[in-house]
């Protein structure tokens, strides 16, 4: 079980409280399409996206977004058993999709991307820490099926 | 591989940067030891509390470092042979995939906390290939 002290979960419920899900959702997942194209494989259906204007652009990609930063809330609420809260995504992730873990590392390292550009000075080098522990643990529990 | 495009895109980036790039440095190092303690192995010798003389100094150089490779653009492993040489045979710095990596997060998350909005998913991806670019020629001689 994963030990968070009193001062990392004020440092990520804090911040959580100011986050728009719905556009800190849509544009990590845009991001994550952009920078890392190959991820755009999984997403076939989704429709046009040739660029990153009309990944961006895309109501597909913003609607799927926010239901994956949603379910981040859900192990916000849940810290102390993130493995449980992601216990049936993780079946979904890695028995259907078989998606690769890696790429779950790399939307955590995207997201920690899109909350810096939000928060500027208040994404302190703690706050950094903390929320990478926190998409760390998350990757790792939607990973888990592999293991 | 970096297209005409991204190039451009990183000029962008390097010229938001000018004049405050050690400033930049010095944090990037300060978040990737808060951020992943296990970087700090490569320097046992360094004082790390936050406002060392050998951070500063440190970061100093790793971005006069990037400043050249950006000049350099066309020809990054020849710009940084000296430096590949370096992290390969003398300090044994973790792969790309490890060490290097965690350090161009943290760059990106500096340029992302002073650039905000302005550090659009175009500029990301391009400095995203950039710092990757960088580390792979500073890991080419590995093995």
């Amino acid at each position: 079980m994963v030990h968070w002290t009193a001062e990392e979960k004020q440092l990520i419920t804090s911040l959580w409280a100011k986050v728009n899900v719905e556009e800190c959702g849509a544009e990590a997942l845009a991001r994550l399409l952009i920078v890392y194209p190959w991820t755009q494989r999984f997403f076939s259906s989704f429709g046009n996206l040739s660029s990153p204007t009309a990944i961006l652009g895309n109501p597909k990609v913003r609607a799927h977004g926010k239901k994956v930063l949603t379910s981040f809330g859900e192990a916000i609420k849940n810290l102390d058993n993130i493995k449980a809260t992601y216990s049936k995504l993780s079946e979904l992730h890695c028995e259907k999709l078989h998606v690769d873990p890696e790429n779950f590392r790399l939307l955590g390292d995207i997201l920690i991307i899109v909350l810096a550009a939000h928060f500027t000075k208040d994404f302190s080098p703690a706050c950094q820490a903390v929320w990478q522990k926190l998409v760390t643990v998350v990757a790792h529990a939607l990973a888990r099926r592999y293991h | 591989m970096l297209t005409a495009e991204d190039k451009k895109l990183i000029q962008q980036v390097w010229s938001k940067v000018q004049g405050r790039q050690e400033e930049f440095g010095v944090e990037a190092l300060e978040r990737m030891f808060i951020t992943y303690p296990q970087t700090k192995t490569y320097f046992p010798h360094f004082d790390l509390s936050k406002g060392s003389d050998q951070i500063r100094g440190h970061g100093k150089k790793v971005a006069a470092a990037l400043g050249a490779a950006v000049k350099s653009i066309d020809n990054l492993s020849q710009a940084l042979s000296d430096l590949s040489n370096l992290h390969a045979y003398n300090l044994r710095v973790d792969p790309p995939h490890f060490a290097l990596q965690l350090l161009a997060q943290s760059l990106q998350v500096v340029l992302a906390v002073h650039m905000g909005k302005d550090y659009s998913p175009e500029l990301h991806a391009a400095t995203d290939k950039f710092l990757s670019a960088v580390a792979a020629v500073l890991s080419e001689k590995y093995r």
